[in-house]
């Protein structure tokens, strides 16, 4: 299984590179995962892997992008629905439901998405 | 802000579709990761390769020629014409040989004329081969760049079906313990959870709240999305990204407004959560029919009247095709319907009658085009005539946009292209397959856009529109132009 060292201790990922274990993360490992992605995270990206980490201890699965862009609309105070949709993109370029998940320590979210 | 990351090859967009120069191996090194164990267990093959698998794999590969005539045709019928060669997506997009239909099934073929036929004795006159971990990896590599959408065996005078072949390709390789992760996992979360994403009941629950909030906001009216609700009239069967993409979930917003507005009670299922078949795609029967069979069960459960299934392609080729022989017959359920019967087909119908109304002047922003999807188009029927894939979908366009045109001829209905995407190829891993394949399909998207302004791309499958949706911007389009039928109904329909 892949893996990285990290502050002395081994970080079991999937293949592409998604944390195997859900308590492995912690704030720093975020940081690590998010450089590795390209995407410096700024305190609006960390209102959103807070919000999504919740939500994933609720419901076991990462929300609807729907749900997210609506949580982006109240965070940012931004009504246009595409508005929110853009600049979730602007946040996370790769795709918000794949890179977040994978900055926040989720699983990849899989299926025909 | 964070950059997209510049590691894809692109091809030029010169509204051509040329045949490339071959160039051996170029896509050789392109591999899916390898699956899981938990779920190559989880759907009953070896979690990886053990000893006497040979003999194993020879074992499966005859009792398919046994019971599949078709693959035993295909194995001795192939004349060598090249009719083949330059209809795959794959090949005008990858440049490898082994992506013409015709060598593809080769790789197959030669392990065939070895093991099956006196002449595979002698090696070198028959080109005979046999089976070893090198050919595997040859079958790994490239029974997953074909996508399975049937548009080689259109053209092929023979009629051989290269995605039978692939099905076939795979069945042999799991059942020996070589899988592909991203199918294999993406099954095991139907069988475990209900759904490919595995979105659980009450996350379900929550997004379609979300989503009627989001139509009271719109709209202004009370539209319900009922899950697991007994004695409803209708089964409503999306693909479980309508639950959780975009712009799948405009889709779904569609069904629900044509329900409300019809007056026809429905419900999703939360067990029953997924259209989606990727057990087809393995050419795993087994599997396949255990996915199929939770829709039927539910349908048995809810005590519902009628199955509908949602936008989707592959889903509709494995519900439409198969269900009644794994799972059938549905006589509990209304013999005056279809069972099961295609959203499009559905709406269509109650416009015709009159029972909604829809203003096209809604989409008067929009240029649409309509990409036919492969299973659809090239696997399955739709309505009661001939063509009814084909019109049906146009019809419901034209009655929900004034503005429609036609992608380039010899590239629509059954000639259509695959999104590059298909038959389980939907994962980050071979991005560079996707972008390949879908060069063909970009093309005529260009020409489209050049010449007549296209500025919405109607699709009917949650593969072709997430794989579109990733694809576009690569490509230097708007993701926002790619979009369900249902979104268009969505927007015209009169509330």
């Amino acid at each position: 299984m892949p893996s990285f060292d990290f502050n002395g201790k081994t970080i079991e990922t999937d293949d592409e590179g998604y944390l195997q274990n859900l308590d492995d993360w912690n704030k720093d490992i975020a940081e690590y995962l998010a450089k590795t992605e390209g995407v410096p995270l700024t305190e609006k990206h960390w209102k959103l892997i807070d919000w999504i980490r919740n939500y994933f201890a609720q419901f076991q699965v990462a929300p609807a992008i729907k749900s997210l862009t609506k949580e982006v609309g109240k965070l940012e105070n931004i009504e246009d629905k595409k508005v929110a949709n853009k600049f979730l993109y602007e946040l996370f370029p790769e795709g918000p439901a794949k890179q977040l998940a994978k900055i926040a320590g989720l699983p990849k979210p899989t299926g025909c998405v | 802000m964070a950059k997209l990351k510049e590691k894809y090859k692109v091809p030029v967009l010169d509204g051509k579709i040329s045949i490339p120069k071959i160039v051996p191996g170029a896509t050789a090194y392109e591999h899916m990761i390898e699956a899981q164990k938990d779920d190559m267990e989880a759907l009953g093959f070896p979690a990886k390769l053990q000893d006497g698998w040979k003999e194993k794999a020879i074992g499966v590969f005859k009792e398919i020629l046994d019971n599949n005539k078709a693959v035993r045709d295909y194995m001795d019928i192939c004349v060598r014409c090249g009719a083949c060669t330059d209809k795959c997506q794959f090949f005008l997009g990858t440049a490898d040989p082994n992506n013409m239909p015709v060598q593809r099934q080769e790789l197959m073929r030669k392990v065939y004329r070895y093991y099956f036929t006196p002449a595979g004795f002698f090696k070198n006159l028959s080109n005979s081969q046999e089976l070893t971990e090198e050919v595997l990896k040859d079958w790994f590599t490239y029974f997953y760049q074909c996508s399975e959408c049937r548009r080689c065996s259109l053209y092929c005078p023979y009629g051989i079906d290269t995605a039978e072949v692939t099905m076939a390709a795979r069945q042999i390789m799991d059942s020996i313990g070589v899988g592909q992760k991203y199918a294999t996992e993406v099954i095991h979360k139907v069988f475990k959870i209900g759904n490919n994403i595995g979105i659980p009941g009450p996350a379900l629950r929550n997004t379609l709240d979300d989503l009627e909030e989001e139509i009271k906001e719109e709209s202004g009216k009370d539209v319900k999305i009922p899950m697991d609700e007994e004695g409803a009239e209708v089964l409503l069967v999306p693909p479980s990204a309508d639950f959780f993409a975009m712009p799948h979930m405009e889709s779904l917003k569609g069904y629900a407004k044509v329900f409300h507005k019809a007056g026809i009670s429905y419900t999703v299922s939360s067990y029953a959560s997924e259209a989606g078949n990727f057990g087809m795609f393995l050419g795993s029967y087994k599997n396949t029919k255990e996915i199929n069979k939770r829709i039927w069960d539910e349908a048995r459960r809810l005590k519902v009247k009628r199955v509908v299934v949602g936008e989707c392609g592959h889903a509709w080729r494995a519900a439409y095709n198969y269900s009644n022989t794994m799972n059938g017959p549905f006589d509990f359920l209304d013999s005056r319907y279809k069972q099961p019967m295609h959203i499009c087909e559905f709406t269509l119908d109650l416009i015709k009658k009159g029972v909604i109304k829809l203003d096209p002047s809604a989409n008067d922003d929009k240029v649409v085009t309509f990409h036919d999807s492969c299973n659809i188009a090239r696997a399955s029927r739709m309505g009661d005539f001939q063509g009814g894939q084909f019109t049906i979908p146009r019809e419901l366009i034209k009655a929900s946009a004034n503005h429609f045109v036609e992608l380039r001829e010899g590239t629509t209905r059954e000639s259509t292209y695959c999104c590059g995407g298909g038959g389980g190829l939907l994962t980050d891993e071979i991005m560079n397959v996707r972008i390949a394949g879908a060069m063909p399909r970009m093309q005529t998207v260009k020409e489209a856009v050049d010449n007549h302004g296209v500025n919405f791309y109607a699709l009917i499958c949650a593969i072709c529109k997430t794989q579109f949706t990733k694809i576009f911007p690569i490509y230097g389009f708007d993701a926002e132009m790619v979009g369900g039928i249902h979104q268009l109904v969505s927007n015209a329909i009169v509330m």
